[in-house]
């Protein structure tokens, strides 16, 4: 290349020359490579957030004339206890399912990860339920929870298990989570499985050598550079598990009453069927921003323990 | 660090004879205790699925109890009360059509939308354009889902036409999200010798880019098609001629019908499950490699 100075600013001038033509002419295709997509992208996505924050202060019932009503519906949601419980519900399911599937999924990817027999048909059963619908697994969870743990429960003499999870609100909730955890671990159990396999086994060799304990070498090694798969999973968990909904349609319909209705099941009825289409619409306002700050926060704190460990 | 590092070394140096003892202590290869305990751990995801499987095969007064038993007489009619119940040839063609609609459509357009993005990305208006599109990432459906419910009712979109747009636009964020990044990693070298070649941005992007793209269209599909099998919400809310109901939505629809005739709602689960489960079996590992890939970049 230097050998050639006296070469280059030509070649430098006739790559230049047709790289800018091309650069003129090639924008034209790019332009109409991303017109449509971006034509349908406002119209379906960007139009009705707009429309979205428009109703959130009227009173629409979701048809006819509705009146503009200002603040009103954001300072009726932060006193009905309908929506303030529907939130708390919705926190308590992401948070407790956000960590157990965490743990279960890490806890199986290190095992699957070790060396173990029949390693390829072990990670596929345990992947099974990512290729099936929440809302089917849930139908038939619902009746295993209704009819066949009750029935399980008499038998061995456990009175507490004797009646359906899913007639309380206060261990319906665990229904919930168990169905969630059940369904979402086998997703993070690859993406952990896959950061596992990052990690240099010369590393749990030396480990070895210096005599450090299992416990030692997961805290020292494995975790610390796993950090980005972790962060990757628990924001990703965290944020599906906060729109929680057909889980919840599956195994309690959001009852008894309204007990263990999640944020977007409460969205969804009041919009379409209680005729709340402006007030819900408020909620929904609300729930972007909560969700989108629920992601910076989680972002923020995991990032910086990435840095730390 | 590194003093740890020259000491494991001199240690593996010096010492020949304890490494394969260490390595003795644990199995020689097979850790025979973990297996088990996987083993038995999966049995977990088993369960369900076999518990969907007798009772599909019951009568109904042989339910009751814990209903894991085998059934004692096997009544195959379930599932064809299922079948003509939910009409499931035609549900699950709408299925087909919504999930396969997607995927192609998917494919070819956010794939092409994501190689105008990558390579203009020194463009003020692309780059916009991309933060644009990922920012709906953060944008969750519910928030989303009353007007869009409303407008698609307005533009004659609530049905599966409206269905398949919906989720390639819906798509598009995460989509031209993972598309750059892979894109990015193309060199352009190739590009600019078909340019010389005379070749125009769009064949360009049709004979060389797009056959080189073949693993992260593979990711796409594989998410693509997950998503709109799977999928209950949007179906839930768009759709509004019984008639286009999907397979998930199906089951929700006849709840009220199933629940006097539980092997029938049971078998009417099992063949809903059916389809994509059989794709699974047999393209397991390309499944499983293809989601890695989407989650991994």
């Amino acid at each position: 290349m230097t050998t050639q100075t006296p070469v280059r600013p030509q070649t430098r001038a006739g790559r230049e020359e047709p790289q800018r033509k091309k650069g003129v002419r090639l924008a034209g295709a790019f332009y109409l490579m991303v017109l449509p997509a971006f034509v349908l992208f406002f119209v379906f996505h960007t139009i009705p957030v707009i429309q979205g924050v428009y109703y959130s202060f009227t009173d629409s019932p979701g048809y006819g004339p509705a009146d503009f009503v200002g603040l009103r519906n954001y300072i009726a949601l932060f006193t009905d206890p309908r929506v303030l419980h529907a939130y708390w519900f919705t926190f308590l399911i992401a948070a407790v399912a956000t960590i157990l599937v965490n743990i279960v999924a890490l806890a199986i990817a290190i095992g699957l990860n070790g060396r173990i027999k029949f390693k390829n048909g072990l990670r596929g059963i345990y992947f099974i339920p990512n290729v099936l619908a929440i809302l089917v697994v849930g139908y038939i969870f619902n009746y295993l929870f209704s009819n066949s743990l009750p029935a399980l429960a008499e038998k061995l003499g456990i009175d507490a298990l004797s009646t359906s999870l899913l007639t309380k609100a206060s261990t319906a909730w665990i229904a919930i989570v168990i169905l969630a955890v059940w369904q979402s671990a086998a997703f993070n159990i690859i993406i952990y499985l896959a950061g596992l396999q990052t990690v240099p086994t010369e590393m749990y060799e030396a480990a070895n050598l210096d005599g450090a304990s299992a416990w030692r070498q997961f805290r020292s090694i494995t975790f610390p550079m796993i950090a980005g798969f972790f962060t990757i999973n628990m924001v990703l968990s965290l944020k599906g598990f906060l729109q929680i909904f057909d889980h919840i349609v599956a195994l309690t319909g959001g009852g008894p009453g309204t007990d263990t209705e999640s944020v977007a099941l409460l969205i969804y009825k009041g919009g379409f069927q209680g005729g709340e289409y402006g007030y819900q619409s408020a909620n929904s306002v609300i729930f972007f921003i909560v969700i989108v700050g629920f992601s910076i926060v989680q972002l923020r704190v995991l990032r910086r323990r990435e840095v730390e460990v | 660090m590194s003093t740890s590092a020259s000491e494991t070394g001199t240690l593996v140096g010096r010492t020949s004879e304890p490494t394969p003892r260490r390595k003795g202590r644990s199995g020689p290869g097979v850790n025979w205790w973990l297996t088990a305990l996987l083993s038995v751990l999966a049995l977990t995801i088993a369960i369900p699925l076999y518990f969907a499987v007798v009772t599909a095969l019951k009568t109904t007064d042989q339910l009751g109890g814990t209903g894991f038993g085998l059934p004692t007489d096997i009544r195959w009619e379930n599932f064809a009360d299922a079948w003509r119940l939910t009409d499931f040839p035609t549900t699950a063609l709408n299925s087909a059509i919504i999930t396969v609609g997607a995927v192609v459509l998917t494919l070819l357009t956010n794939s092409m939308v994501a190689y105008a993005i990558a390579r203009n990305m020194n463009r003020r208006l692309f780059k916009g354009l991309y933060f644009y599109f990922v920012s709906a990432l953060f944008v969750p459906f519910p928030i989303i889902m009353l007007p869009v419910a409303k407008e698609t009712a307005i533009l004659n979109l609530d049905n599966r036409v409206g269905l398949i747009l919906l989720y390639v636009v819906y798509g598009l964020a995460f989509n031209i999200f993972i598309f750059t990044a892979y894109i990015n990693s193309i060199p352009q070298a190739l590009e600019e010798a078909a340019a010389i070649d005379g070749a125009s941005t769009w064949a360009i992007f049709w004979r060389v880019i797009f056959p080189l793209l073949a693993p992260m269209n593979a990711t796409v599909g594989i998410l693509t098609c997950l998503w709109a099998w799977n999928d209950f919400l949007l179906p839930l809310v768009i759709l509004s001629d019984p008639g286009s109901a999907t397979l998930p939505l199906v089951q929700y629809v006849f709840q009220s019908q199933f629940q006097t005739n539980y092997p029938a709602a049971f078998a009417s689960y099992l063949m809903a499950m059916a389809p994509l489960l059989i794709v699974y079996v047999f393209a397991q590992r390309w499944v499983i490699s293809g989601v890695t890939r989407g989650a991994v970049k």
